[in-house]
């Protein structure tokens, strides 16, 4: 039973100490090879390490929350020959399946090894990751675990293109498949969000289905996107401005009402609403905004209808929120909710479409941060709503906080109005949007 | 689909069920048809509209409003070597009868030893989405398929209904035949001609797909099969399964379907809480797990004691077609 000191990994190339988090095991305690036996943190990640060797625990030299430099000893384990002892519940969880091969070949034994050591590779280009974020292994579904051992992929290099990175079979059937660098990437890259799933490539090219060397024919959505998206550039001057809003309170006021709110109305609570609705009032105020440009003359319209740019899979349309001005945060978000269900059934009639005087576009969602985006013809602007993004702020009295912060990007019709009053618009908008918080009604 | 003539005529499925009873009774002098209205008022949905005048009073028999009788009845019938068709006039009123289904249909082959069968069929019309509230809406699927001895049935399309209801009959043990009533009228489709026998136990892929599995029955079928079209426009490809027999169930189909697409979405509209689903969900997880690339999804009935007569009540129990679609794009997703 020849000892075995297991130093504490280096989890990243910058990383020099790391951090006993917990003791999966106690002295005594038999472990298997590979097994996960410690738990490891960094400031960077959190990670499982696994056992070189078989054998048993004998001694724990670094205490839970302790932390040391990498390469010190952190315990020590006696290693047992071909030990079969209690099965690990990844052991069980191969269940009927005869047990696969470990994912690398065992590591050339050596005076103190380093537990995560990366082994050499099996030629195949997949290196054992430097450390493997437990968050993100602990969604890992059986199928994917099968599969990664059947295939020997190591999961910690797998992206993930499932909800929120979750490596999918699929995945881990592409990256056995591929065995390249291309299908693996480091577990720094994980943090990005997931990659759009490569289309199938078969029946007809088409929007939805691009097929690389092949045009696709123009529907009829895709050319009154362009005639329109053409007529606005040619014919209305486009100016650009942006403010920035602190929407921590307006956030913490949506987060207290989202789930009660589809709880008892079925929709979703987005930050939409109660935009739409600082807008409206925003627009009262500066009415020009609210307008058209005519031979005639400036058109000042009386009713205030907000359009919503909402993307279906092949065509992007602008459902009408008629008398916006007349409905609470409530009655938007309700009347947002069905006309984007009745636009995603494809059933929007003529007059949910028609007779929009101003924009909302909710850029954010696909997580934009800044976007310069084009006025419907025969509207004087158009506003985003980007992405919801914590940042460190000076404050007026000069200290530094986090504060969830939202860029807001207008583009108007320079004819109708020049940069003052689109500015003093988006201002009141904004001093609007910092006021709401927690203590508002719906 | 096992065996189809290739002479075939477009009915929906009341006309299917009508048919097929004809057929039963034209063919077979042992059968017998009995339940409430079934005879001079030709059964509430007009199957057997007729049929008393053309096959007289002992075949066509009106039942008092006694449902353990009716089964009772028809229990002794099928022991003695009678073929009867019992008809409970809505599934919400069966249960006066559980015990002769239960305590004696499905336990008549057992306790003789052989010696009796009990080749009875047991007909009712279920489900809602008809404005039927508490007494017309019920599902009861899952108060009878724990029971060994017991064949339930229940089919979505005119087609299905033939073959499989000439099956029941035909077969020599109790089978409870389950019509969803909102598809009576709503649906149709071919049906073959002539003698038209699907065996009992195996469910139909109504579509194929790749990314996900759906299984569901009756009602529901139709608007996951609606649903797994819109999808495709999104690329998304769903499988679905029309469970057809609830039990014997189809095991072989199901995990087969779910081994190639590694996720599973059941849909039914009998409560959630120990309904059909729960024995997919259990079985699929038992042979099946480490094929799973996502946690089994069931959209079903909520667990209120009836379905509400108020519109609003009625659509909140009910699953709608987006409210699939959107569950089916998820797991896609996933």
């Amino acid at each position: 039973m020849p000892p075995t000191t297991i130093t504490m990994p280096q989890l990243g190339e910058t990383v020099t100490e790391g951090t006993v988090a917990q003791w999966l095991k106690k002295p005594g305690d038999a472990i298997e090879k590979y097994e996960a036996f410690v738990e490891v943190s960094t400031d960077k990640v959190n990670a499982e390490v696994p056992a070189p060797v078989s054998g048993v625990l004998r001694e724990i030299i670094v205490k839970e929350g302790e932390t040391v430099p990498t390469g010190a000893p952190i315990a020590i384990i006696d290693e047992v020959g071909a030990a079969r002892v209690a099965a690990p519940t990844e052991q069980v969880a191969s269940g009927h399946a005869a047990p696969a091969p470990p994912p690398a070949a065992p590591a050339a034994s050596s005076a103190a090894p380093s537990a995560v050591e990366a082994p050499p590779a099996r030629g195949n280009g997949v290196t054992r990751a430097d450390g493997v974020s437990a968050e993100r292994l602990r969604g890992v579904s059986p199928a994917v675990r099968r599969l990664a051992r059947e295939h020997n992929v190591d999961l910690s290099r797998v992206r993930g293109t499932g909800t929120n990175g979750r490596i999918t079979a699929k995945d881990v059937v592409t990256a056995a498949g591929s065995m390249g660098p291309a299908a693996v990437v480091g577990a720094a890259t994980t943090l990005e969000p997931p990659a759009a799933q490569p289309p199938a490539q078969r029946g007809p090219s088409t929007y939805t289905n691009p097929i690389p060397g092949t045009t696709i024919p123009l529907t009829q959505a895709r050319k009154i996107i362009a005639q329109r998206m053409v007529e606005s550039k040619h014919t209305t001057p486009h100016a650009w401005t942006m403010v920035e809003v602190d929407v921590t309170n307006l956030w913490k006021w949506r987060v207290r009402e989202k789930d009660a709110f589809e709880r008892d109305h079925g929709v979703k609570l987005t930050l939409l609403p109660f935009f739409i609705r600082a807008v409206v009032e925003s627009l009262a105020k500066f009415p020009l905004m609210n307008a058209s440009f005519t031979d005639e003359g400036i058109k000042v319209h009386k009713e205030v209808n907000v359009a919503l740019a909402v993307a279906l899979a092949d065509n992007l349309i602008l459902p009408v929120i008629r008398g916006t001005d007349n409905l609470s945060v409530k009655g938007i978000a309700l009347a947002a909710g069905a006309l984007i269900e009745k636009a995603r059934r494809g059933k929007l009639g003529a007059d949910d479409l028609a007779g929009g005087t101003f924009t909302v576009n909710n850029t954010g969602a696909n997580g934009s941060i800044l976007s310069a985006p084009i006025i419907p013809p025969g509207q004087t602007a158009i506003v985003t709503t980007e992405a919801v993004v914590k940042r460190p702020v000076v404050r007026d009295d000069d200290s530094i906080a986090i504060r969830s912060m939202m860029n807001v990007c207008l583009s108007l019709d320079h004819r109708v109005v020049d940069g003052s009053i689109a500015s003093g618009f988006l201002s009141d908008l904004k001093s609007r949007l910092e006021r709401m918080g927690p203590s508002g009604s719906l | 689909m096992a065996v189809v003539s290739a002479a075939t005529r477009e009915m929906n499925n009341v006309e299917a069920v009508r048919e097929t009873l004809h057929d039963a009774l034209a063919n077979d002098p042992r059968t017998v048809i009995l339940g409430e209205d079934v005879g001079a008022r030709g059964n509430v949905f007009l199957i057997t509209k007729g049929f008393l005048e053309e096959f007289g009073p002992e075949r066509i028999i009106d039942t008092p409003l006694a449902e353990a009788s009716i089964v009772g009845v028809a229990i002794g019938m099928a022991m003695e070597g009678m073929r009867p068709i019992a008809e409970i006039q809505f599934a919400d009123f069966i249960y006066p009868a559980f015990n002769q289904i239960v305590g004696e249909a499905a336990k008549t082959r057992y306790r003789s030893n052989g010696d009796y069968t009990c080749p009875l069929v047991i007909r009712t019309p279920y489900g809602g989405g008809v404005r039927g509230a508490l007494s017309h809406s019920v599902s009861v699927e899952a108060l009878f398929y724990h029971v060994p001895g017991l064949k339930i049935v229940a089919p979505s399309t005119p087609a299905d209904i033939k073959g499989l209801l000439t099956a029941a009959i035909e077969d020599p043990d109790p089978v409870l035949f389950l019509e969803h009533k909102k598809t009576y009228r709503l649906v149709k489709g071919p049906v073959p001609e002539g003698h038209f026998v699907l065996p009992i136990g195996r469910a139909d892929v109504k579509k194929e797909g790749s990314q996900l599995t759906v299984v569901s029955y009756g009602l529901y079928v139709h608007q996951a099969l609606d649903a797994a079209r819109q999808l495709e426009g999104e690329g998304v490809s769903v499988e679905v399964i029309d469970l057809r027999s609830i039990r014997p169930m189809d095991r072989e189909t199901i995990l087969e379907s779910v081994r190639k697409t590694r996720k599973l979405l059941i849909i039914h509209e009998d409560n959630k809480f120990g309904g059909v689903g729960a024995e997919i969900a259990a079985m699929v997880a038992e042979e099946a797990l480490f094929d799973l690339d996502a946690p089994i999804r069931r959209l079903a009935g909520p667990d209120v004691p009836a379905m509400g007569y108020a519109i609003t009540l009625e659509e909140e129990f009910m699953i709608s077609t987006p409210r699939m679609r959107e569950a089916m794009r998820e797991l896609v997703q996933f």
